[in-house]
């Protein structure tokens, strides 16, 4: 009898142990609040975009992470953020010079890296969104992209059990709102921070260069940190480098968002953190290699009218020195952010 | 210190409760020259004399300031989303009026640069009221659409999507409108109203007559200026 009561309970244990870790979210998944700490890493400078008027939760953030990869905010539930953006590749597109969107249909521009996106004053290679909170707007509502309103969004997510829930849970009340969704986007992607790539832990003292690195290093700042400045890279100005304007886009660049005749054919310099992950390279995507795009700088032969001066600084670079800064360029790979947990796609089975 | 805290709190208290009590009603009358508008069905005609029928007009104001005689002017940093088509957009009750005699109102039409550059706002501000420009970030502040038949473009629409806040592009404009008559707020005299004529064919007026067969389509920076200066002259105060 007593033998028989302790086996009762006992299966009754293992009954609820297994519901329990059944139900129980998988903790790969699982987000804390020390998950969304923002932490400025050091030499950084201040942030633009500050979440002051976000609050940063670990409910917004899984809401916003769980938008970022859903196929319903696109029109016919084929394409999700997470599609073009994608982790492996720091958030760019790999191997696409030019994105594809809903529809089959290609895009205009090579799909930009999210990484560091706070410290941004503009967005898109022409600079034309001001916030990062209104910069999915882009994406959803392009008729190439995803081709969505974002009242229809709204509709999907009021009748989707499962949104209803997680907004309840992330602000308390059950309003889904434009403002809501875009906030949500903008925590899980304005927390895409690399940081600690093996130049980053160099600079920290923490790991050490090649010779070859080192002189990578030593040219990269003699010649390129004009424009692209640490530490991050850029220093968010709009510049023409050089290559000539394909004629079947007809690409204006930063002309087309201010209307002013001296910035055509300007785009936003973009950083070169994670830039091995980040192929095919140039606003239009038209360079496969790193050393395609070493080898378009390293010669003035190579630049098109109404190039930026500052890329004469440049000079004729040698053979060994290209692959210098190609090594250089490799140490800004950072497997801390691309293999980053809380930036992995919820709906992937682990 | 304690005793002066006191009083303060008391005096605020008994000024809020006077003012909240005071309403004032801004109506705004959409008019195309002396013809009072109507959606889709009445033909207008222009300055050059060209036809046109008016499918859209909606518009941004902001930044209500009312001009009071004895120095407490009331402002307001709000925007507000008017459209022709929802009657209850056209009304706009502003609570806590300081006791006074007003002159004058003076307001923005188009959003400031501020609230262009806030990121994801709901409300008036909310893009889903598709008054925003996602590829080039900020508010559209006027639109104005309808059938033109000198119009070139498919359909022969015209649409003016005129909007901007940076310069050489702003298309902010101011307007100070006086009364003729001094507007009252007191203890009697609580609930005021403002009428306001907006004229739509001021749009395309003045200092530019528009000419409908070779401008059907201003939806960006192009013109824009020129579509600002002519509205800017579009409101007026109805005794």
């Amino acid at each position: 009898m007593k033998n028989k009561i302790t086996y009762s309970i006992f299966t009754l244990f293992i009954l609820l142990f297994l519901c329990s870790s059944f139900f129980q979210e998988n903790p790969f998944f699982k987000i804390t609040s020390k998950d969304v700490e923002l932490k400025i890493p050091i030499g950084f400078p201040k942030p633009k975009y500050t979440f002051k008027k976000n609050t940063l939760t670990p409910e917004v953030f899984s809401l916003g992470r769980k938008l970022f990869y859903d196929n319903l905010l696109s029109k016919d539930n084929t394409v999700s953020c997470g599609t073009c953006h994608q982790r492996i590749a720091a958030f760019a597109h790999i191997d696409h010079k030019l994105s594809h969107g809903i529809y089959a249909k290609i895009g205009t521009r090579n799909v930009p890296a999210l990484q560091n996106l706070i410290w941004k004053d503009t967005y898109m290679w022409d600079g034309g969104v001001n916030n990062l909170e209104v910069q999915p707007i882009n994406p959803i509502t392009s008729p190439i992209e995803m081709d969505e309103t974002l009242a229809n969004i709204i509709l999907k997510l009021k009748s989707n059990k499962d949104y209803v829930a997680l907004f309840k849970n992330a602000y308390k009340d059950t309003v889904i709102n434009s403002e809501r969704i875009l906030k949500a986007l903008t925590q899980f992607t304005g927390l895409m921070i690399s940081s600690n790539s093996r130049y980053d832990k160099y600079l920290n003292g923490k790991d050490t260069f090649s010779v070859a690195e080192k002189n990578g290093l030593k040219l990269f700042r003699a010649k390129c940190s004009n424009c692209h400045k640490e530490p991050l890279f850029t220093d968010n100005s709009y510049r023409n480098n050089g290559i000539k304007i394909d004629t079947t886009l007809k690409d204006i660049g930063r002309g087309k968002i201010t209307g002013i005749e001296k910035d055509n054919q300007l785009f936003k310099v973009p950083t070169l953190r994670n830039i091995e992950m980040t192929y095919p390279y140039m606003h239009d995507g038209r360079f496969k290699k790193l050393k395609d795009v070493i080898n378009h700088y390293s010669n003035s032969a190579n630049y098109f009218k109404g190039v930026d001066s500052s890329l004469f600084k440049i000079g004729n670079l040698s053979e060994q020195e290209k692959k210098d800064i190609h090594s250089f360029l490799l140490t800004l790979t950072d497997k801390t952010f691309l293999y980053d947990r809380r930036f992995a796609d919820p709906n992937m089975v682990q | 210190m304690a005793i002066l805290g006191v009083a303060m709190s008391f005096s605020n208290r008994s000024q809020n409760y006077d003012s909240e009590n005071s309403h004032v009603t801004i109506s705004f009358n959409h008019f195309v020259g002396n013809d009072k508008l109507k959606l889709d069905s009445i033909i207008y005609k222009n300055d050059l004399g060209q036809s046109f029928t008016i499918e859209n007009f909606k518009y941004y104001i902001s930044n209500i300031h009312l001009k009071n005689t004895n120095g407490k002017d009331f402002n307001l940093n709000e925007t507000f989303f008017i459209n022709e088509d929802e009657e209850t957009t056209k009304q706009i009750n502003l609570k806590t009026i300081p006791k006074g005699e007003y002159t004058s109102i003076e307001f923005i039409i188009g959003v400031d640069s501020i609230h262009n550059c806030s990121g994801a706002q709901s409300g008036a501000l909310d893009p889903v009221n598709a008054m925003f420009w996602a590829w080039n970030t900020g508010y559209i502040f006027l639109k104005l659409e309808g059938k033109a038949p000198a119009s070139k473009s498919p359909g022969h629409v015209f649409e003016f999507h005129i909007g901007g806040y940076k310069q050489p592009n702003n298309c902010i404009r101011k307007v100070k409108l006086e009364f003729k008559n001094k507007l009252i707020v007191n203890d009697i005299l609580k609930n005021q109203k403002i009428n306001i004529k907006v004229d739509g064919l001021e749009i395309l007026k003045k200092p530019t007559s528009i000419n409908f067969e070779k401008l059907s389509s201003v939806v960006d920076h192009n013109n824009a200026t020129m579509i600002a200066d002519n509205y800017s002259d579009m409101f007026t105060i109805i005794d």
